[in-house]
């Protein structure tokens, strides 16, 4: 170092530096830093990754056990009890987490850490909400998948290679839905507190009105319309018509009060969902973040 | 002539019915080192986060060398480095993983980032707690990783609110000595204050604002020279009441070459004069002595920089902050601050 270190750089700045460097670039350099730090975050606090393993694995151990001696014949297609509940709970993995996904924007958005990052010459805002999906695509894939295995070691079934594509492109389409909702409420909601109530609120109601732990010709007529509605259930169907090695997407998966649909249509209606959503939050995250 | 680096011009922000800024305009010359004195609630925070295109004004422009920080809010943000009065800093991280980030914010290829990680590590002496959890950090330490932050990028300008806040005398002289450092070396800098002695050492020239808007501007030796007049303040003790102050007045009423009489009400009932010169003392002495008043401490001084925004605003830079102090509310602030 020398004798009186500059507080300037010591190369001279260069004069258009903006020109020269590319916007993709840029975006991608701040994009990329952003998600880092939601990882950092995890690695240093693990305790979202392990609850969001644990809860469902609990659900999948113990719902199953206590359904393990039901009579056969009893679900559509003989199916055990078990494979029937591990499409449920494989969905409600992957949709508690991306319920969670407006949490760190929350907190940031509170004790101003959102602010360093407006103040920053970022090539777009969008960056900020870029790297909150991705890092919770991750996360919802990674806890989805300990389930799928922990599943097949319960004798629950697999779903072949083909059979696990198509489950993860309906995970992927449930999550970017589900976090788009979240990061609205993250922005919408005035605290931490409130948000917590509203996922809190959200979280076991829509997994009891939908398929995930009974099919609908269980239901009563009034919730087999909830079931039949619920985005949940258009992930559910699909997965668990992959575990049973039905992996064409013209086969019907749903039977629903107002009629059936097939695979293809299910992933239909999340992407129309998935992409409705952030449409909707569009305004309100220009407006936050601008 | 000096290029104007800021201008500001004509600052409006409302908070529903509170006036946050009312009016505010301001120049800063490239290469110079600015203060802005106010206390507490006088809208220095709210034009701060406006010149770093953190919020929008209702009315009114911000330039930055020239270019519209409306319109151009990106451009502006790579000239600026913002140090904040709320130390936002993410618990987890490291500081060097907090620095980071923020160079990839800027983006900075990584060489250069590296480069100024090292610099700014040995100027503010982080070398021993910055690869520790932000977590762990004191005040002292959080602030200069924070002005770290602010100069990682190398801007041309720099701005910070209340820098010296809640820190010891040695962080704040370090702090002192770095902004006058950056100022030798061609940096503008620009920095909020409630305290008389940080603007008095550091800025070339100074705004005084309260209410929303500058009501006086200029260097601190220019202000002072303008009001003319020597100040005393005399005690007849040390802790005295409404009563005596009131007789004191009327024995000191006759006495020649006093301008200016003032019962400084939140300083035990002193009474704050300004005289024509030094050669009223003696007069003033036997005056007192005469009406058999008793005199704990007399003391003379040149006009500095209180009796400048005494003189301002009709009141104490402190009793402003005390009127202030009671009607924050803490919470409402941080509410304000929240994206």
């Amino acid at each position: 170092m020398t004798s009186a270190p500059s507080l300037t750089a010591p190369v001279p700045r260069p004069e258009a530096p903006q020109a020269a460097r590319s916007a993709l670039a840029d975006l991608g350099q701040e994009i990329l830093a952003l998600t880092k730090r939601l990882f950092l975050q995890l690695a240093r606090r693990p305790s979202t990754l392990v609850a969001g393993v644990l809860q469902p694995l609990i659900w999948l151990v113990l719902f199953g056990a206590l359904f393990a001696k039901a009579p056969e014949g009893l679900l559509p297609d003989g199916m055990s009890y078990g494979r029937f509940l591990g499409a449920g709970v494989i969905v409600f993995t992957a949709f508690s987490a991306a319920l969670n996904a407006g949490l760190p924007v929350m907190f940031d958005r509170e004790f101003g850490f959102l602010n360093r990052l407006l103040v920053a010459p970022l090539r777009s805002r969008s960056s900020i909400v870029i790297a909150s999906v991705l890092y919770i695509t991750s996360l919802s894939l990674v806890q989805s998948l300990a389930i799928m295995a922990t599943a097949a070691l319960l004798g629950y079934g697999w779903p072949g290679a083909y059979g696990l594509l198509l489950v993860l492109i309906t995970l992927l389409l449930l999550v970017f839905a589900v976090t788009g909702l979240s990061l609205g409420l993250a922005f919408a909601l005035p605290g931490h507190i409130e948000l917590i109530a509203v996922i809190f609120v959200v979280n076991l109601p829509l997994l009891f009105a939908s398929t995930a732990l009974a099919p609908i010709s269980f239901m009563p007529a009034w919730l087999g319309w909830l079931a039949a509605l619920n985005p949940l259930t258009f992930a559910i169907e699909p997965i668990r018509a992959a575990y049973a090695g039905n992996v064409s997407l013209t086969a019907v998966v749903l039977e629903a009060p107002y009629g059936d649909l097939t695979g293809a249509q299910c992933l239909l209606v999340l992407a129309v969902l998935a992409v409705g959503l952030f449409l909707l939050i569009r305004p309100l995250l220009d407006r936050k973040l601008s | 002539m000096p290029e104007t680096v800021i201008e500001l011009e004509e600052l409006h922000k409302r908070y529903g019915p509170v006036a946050a800024l009312d009016g505010l305009s301001l120049q800063v010359a490239k290469g110079t080192l600015y203060g802005l004195l106010g206390p507490n609630g006088a809208g220095k925070t709210t034009s701060l986060r406006i010149l770093c295109t953190l919020l929008a004004p209702d009315s009114g422009s911000v330039r930055v060398a020239g270019l519209d920080a409306l319109a151009q809010p990106r451009a502006v943000r790579e000239l600026l480095g913002y140090v904040a009065q709320e130390v936002a800093i993410d618990k987890i991280l490291s500081g060097r993983e907090l620095l980071e980030l923020q160079g990839a914010l800027y983006h900075l290829p990584a060489d250069r980032l590296q480069a100024r990680l090292a610099e700014l590590t040995d100027l503010l002496g982080m070398d021993a707690w910055i690869d520790r959890r932000c977590g762990t950090y004191s005040g002292g330490m959080r602030r200069r990783l924070d002005l770290a932050s602010g100069l990682l990028h190398d801007p041309a300008v720099l701005v910070l609110d209340e820098p010296t806040v809640g820190l010891d005398i040695e962080s704040r002289a370090t702090i002192w000595q770095v902004l006058r450092r950056l100022r030798d070396q061609g940096t503008t800098v620009l920095l909020s204050s409630h305290y008389l002695e940080e603007v008095d050492a550091l800025a070339d020239r100074l705004a005084i604002i309260e209410g929303g808007r500058v009501i006086a501007e200029g260097s601190p030796t220019s202000l002072k020279n303008a009001l003319g007049g020597d100040r005393v303040t005399l005690r007849v003790r040390e802790f005295s009441d409404e009563v005596e102050a009131a007789r004191v007045q009327q024995v000191l009423a006759a006495c020649p070459g006093i301008q200016q009489m003032v019962v400084n009400r939140a300083q035990g009932h002193s009474l704050n004069l300004v005289v024509e010169s030094e050669a009223v003392m003696e007069p003033l002495r036997r005056q007192l002595a005469a009406a058999d008043l008793p005199v704990f401490s007399i003391s003379q001084s040149r006009p500095s920089l209180d009796d400048v925004y005494l003189q301002a605003t009709g009141r104490t830079l402190m009793d402003a902050e005390l009127a202030v102090a009671g009607s924050r509310d803490p919470k409402a602030e941080r509410k304000q601050a929240m994206r």
